[in-house]
């Protein structure tokens, strides 16, 4: 794959992986959840993630933002917990900043995960260390902009913020939660994996899947 | 008049809350609860939330009052030109807005008697 030919295709491939992985670690999510929070993240992805699959079986977006931006709008409406606005927010934001552009080079991708990024942090106006999945998508931001103005290629790219996102998740562990249903709990919420970082670590590594298929 | 719309993450709990705000304030107010998700579990449906905007909305601006949680978030999407989210105690800070609502305050002045409510002492 040439250094700037993410298409839709490519983005299609993500999320179709990204369903698949959410559907077979529904459990574990729902687990994580169920330690700090009310057990549903993992059903609520799920079922996001499900309708986002009937949503693209109606119509086939032609442009890898209109295709985010159709996510977005999907897990807005369908997921249920915080995770919707969340995620919702973060591909809609991803996908307005692609615009009508039909490919995608490295340096827009890393552009558009800073936007998703942008987005989450002014819905939810969690910081980094609060205990969110922002302290996957940060790290992974900031890995995917680093590989871009090093002029990697995407496979590089991509591995970089997916291995960013996962370490991300698990320095979540020791962390108290600052945001989120999680902050209720205090110090209680201390010795486990936020479960909105570690579904954003398993999203990206769909997307490493997929590019070095 | 303001129109105002209780978000909870609980069905129920949105409609009881809005029963006893009517009780209190009156039952003149556009006042719409929206609780629960589009299958009646646990959470927030976005389109719920939207259809009560609607109905509450009678021109003079809508105040969302969210409990916690994906509720704040769903709120925030709502967000825009004449639709403010009130960051106050979820059953006081809906008497207060109904109860000054029904005055046909306007959309500041509803917003300000939530924001009070915080203040609220009970013994």
């Amino acid at each position: 794959m040439g250094a700037a030919d993410l298409d839709t295709a490519f983005f299609a491939a993500w999320i179709e992986e990204a369903a698949r992985t959410v559907g077979a670690e529904k459990e574990w999510l729902t687990r994580l959840d169920a330690a700090i929070g009310d057990a549903d993240h993992g059903a609520n992805l799920d079922r996001g993630f499900t309708a986002i699959a009937q949503a693209l079986a109606g119509t086939e977006p032609d442009t890898p933002g209109a295709l985010l931006a159709l996510v977005g709008s999907t897990l807005i409406r369908k997921v249920g917990g915080a995770s919707g606005p969340l995620y919702g927010t973060a591909f809609r934001e991803a996908g307005k900043f692609l615009g009508d552009a039909s490919e995608v080079s490295v340096a827009d991708l890393a552009a558009a995960l800073q936007a998703a990024l942008d987005g989450v942090q002014r819905l939810g106006s969690a910081a980094e260390g609060d205990k969110t999945m922002v302290d996957a998508l940060a790290p992974a931001v900031r890995a995917m902009s680093l590989a871009a103005q090093e002029g990697k290629e995407p496979e590089e790219a991509i591995g970089a913020a997916a291995s960013a996102a996962l370490a991300g998740a698990e320095a979540t562990i020791p962390m108290q939660a600052r945001k989120g249903r999680a902050s209720y709990l205090g110090p209680r919420s201390v010795g486990h994996e936020d479960p909105g970082a570690a579904s954003t670590a398993l999203i990206l590594a769909a997307l490493r899947t997929v590019v070095t298929r | 008049m303001v129109g105002i719309v209780l978000i909870s993450h609980s069905g129920p709990l949105a409609a009881e809350v809005a029963v006893l705000a009517t009780q209190i304030g009156g039952t003149g107010v556009p006042l719409a609860a929206a609780g629960g998700t589009d299958d009646g579990g646990v959470g927030t449906s976005p389109s719920l939330v939207e259809a009560a905007i609607g109905e509450v909305d009678r021109g003079d601006g809508v105040i969302l009052i969210p409990d916690l949680g994906s509720s704040v978030l769903t709120a925030r999407l709502m967000e825009g030109p004449g639709v403010v989210i009130a960051d106050v105690p979820f059953v006081e800070g809906a008497i207060a807005a109904v109860v000054t609502a029904g005055t046909g305050a306007s959309l500041e002045a509803v917003l300000a008697a939530a924001e009070e409510s915080r203040n609220f002492r009970k013994l």
